[in-house]
């Protein structure tokens, strides 16, 4: 029992920080392409990013399910390369990358739009290249915002629900994360072990949200 | 020799410009862009440095072609030779003082010019503080002895001083002065104040809706007659009052509030808020220093 509780949070919280990371990589330039680009293309981008925060999970889990399904054309091709997508870890965060999307890109897409263009200029005017003056100038400057999409893509990942249950279903140490747990536990009328999981979440949540805040107005009074 | 010959199409607030600017700079001089808002003057010094394009024409530089559009050279800001100073200052609000002069330096000779830099900007005893935590005349010092670290052949500075107060926009004018007697280097200012002008500029370039009207030395250009006898100033009508069979008017000339008394026919002509100008026999005028 205590072991399978162990695994089940270890798999939470891995599945939060890999799909971060893979956001964090992701976001970066997405948000810059949507908070510098004039192409006409870019409100259709903007309205892919924000979908998630309004559609219910299960249509997105629904969807992808279909896709990772090996009957689709996707499901094939991932398939016939020996990736199995529907009912694993790997899909998941396939998932998980999508369904917490804006919840990255959001606070970066808003911190960059609020550097001043002349800052930028400045630095090319001294001779760096636009990838030096965004490793070197741009992203120390907007940390308050990559501090909050990293804390919000994580928290929002460990709180996911609807898309797991869709493409992840419930199998012990691969899909099975601690809100499906505790919606497990409950139909099972054990109500002692969701109350360990909810509140475990509860506490962890509450910490790394607090933690981060208070590091994040410190840094931010630095600045100022 | 710097020969600047192109055009541009801009949108300003007054509808399309079709700017045309047509120019050589000398080495070392001093030159003001001076003129009203929305001219073209901060365009053309963009078009210099690269952050924008021009339309058509020819930008070289001692020989060396930054922009062709007939032979499609176009060199980014990154590989022109120069110094930009912001009207914002555009500091990197992470990099302390000399973090920012350190990020500009390319070579190990630009990296130890640093020091000395910070020094001539009288900027030692901050040298590593935060931008944040500086005054406004101390943000700009640091602009400007951050576009001095490549030893640029241009320095481009667009109104750097507009956000300043007024004395410590004389200090920094004094300063200006001096680095550019010390250093040599070629300066581009874009500015609108008279005083900042005539003190600091070898020439001066008036800009008047998309191009380059007047190129002359800038006593030339605010009082184009010799000596005459006369002096003349201008003033804003600013307060009349009709006391028959006078009127006494109440102008601004430069930051001084003058009152003066007209027949109330002369006063006809006048309106609060036109202009006039005040004129005065003047053969041996008294002049003496302002006491604080």
């Amino acid at each position: 029992m205590e072991n399978e509780f162990l695994t089940t949070m270890t798999l939470t919280f891995e599945l939060a920080a890999v799909t971060t990371v893979i956001l964090l990589l992701i976001g970066i330039p997405l948000a810059a392409f949507l908070a510098f680009s004039k192409t006409r293309f870019k409100s259709v981008a903007e309205t892919i990013v924000s979908m998630p925060l309004v559609l219910p999970p299960s249509v997105l889990g629904f969807y992808l399910l279909l896709a990772f399904s090996p009957a689709s054309f996707i499901g094939e091709f991932l398939t016939s390369h020996g990736v199995r997508l529907a009912f694993s870890f790997e899909g998941l965060v396939v998932g998980s990358v999508l369904f917490s999307l804006p919840f990255m890109v959001h606070p970066i897409q808003s911190a960059l739009s609020q550097v001043p263009r002349s800052i930028f200029e400045a630095s090319y005017t001294l001779g760096k290249s636009k990838i030096e003056t965004m490793i070197r100038v741009i992203l120390p400057s907007i940390r308050h915002g990559l501090i909050s999409g990293i804390v919000l893509a994580f928290a929002h990942t460990v709180g996911e629900f609807g898309v797991i249950l869709m493409i992840g279903g419930n199998i012990p140490d691969e899909t099975r994360v601690a809100s499906i747990a505790i919606y497990d536990e409950v139909e099972s009328l054990n109500y002692a072990m969701a109350h360990q999981y909810a509140l475990t979440l509860f506490v962890v949540t509450f910490a790394i949200l607090l933690i981060v805040y208070t590091l994040n107005k410190k840094s931010l009074e630095g600045l100022r | 020799m710097i020969s600047i010959n192109v055009t541009k199409t801009l949108n300003t607030a007054d509808g399309v410009l079709n700017a045309e600017f047509s120019i050589e700079i000398r080495n070392g001089e001093f030159l003001t862009l001076f003129g009203p808002s929305g001219a073209g003057k901060t365009t053309l010094m963009r078009m210099i440095s690269g952050l924008e394009t021009p339309d058509s024409g020819v930008i070289e530089v001692d020989g060396e072609v930054w922009f062709d559009k007939s032979k499609k050279i176009n060199l980014p800001p990154q590989k022109r030779s120069i110094g930009f100073v912001f009207q914002d200052y555009a500091l990197f609000p992470t990099m302390s003082v000399r973090e920012n002069l350190l990020f500009a330096a390319e070579t190990e000779e630009q990296k130890q010019g640093v020091d000395e830099l910070i020094a001539m900007v009288e900027l030692e005893n901050l040298a590593n503080r935060l931008p944040s935590t500086l005054s406004g005349g101390q943000k700009q010092r640091v602009a400007l002895a951050r576009a001095l670290v490549r030893r640029p052949k241009i320095l481009l500075l667009d109104e750097p001083l507009s956000a300043l107060d007024p004395s410590m926009r004389q200090k920094l004018q004094d300063e200006l002065a001096l680095i550019h007697s010390r250093l040599g280097v070629t300066t581009l200012l874009v500015s609108h104040d008279i005083a900042e002008t005539v003190k600091l500029s070898d020439r001066l370039a008036s800009v008047v809706s998309g191009c380059i009207e007047k190129l002359c030395s800038p006593m030339e250009f605010f009082s184009p007659q010799t000596l005459s006898g006369k002096l003349q100033l201008i003033g804003e009508v600013l307060k009349m009052e009709e006391d028959f069979p006078v009127t006494v008017v109440t102008l601004l000339v430069g930051s001084s509030v003058v009152r003066t008394v007209l027949s109330s026919e002369e006063a006809n002509s006048l309106s609060i808020g036109s202009h006039a100008i005040i004129s005065t026999k003047a053969f041996n005028p008294i002049v003496i220093p302002v006491k604080h």
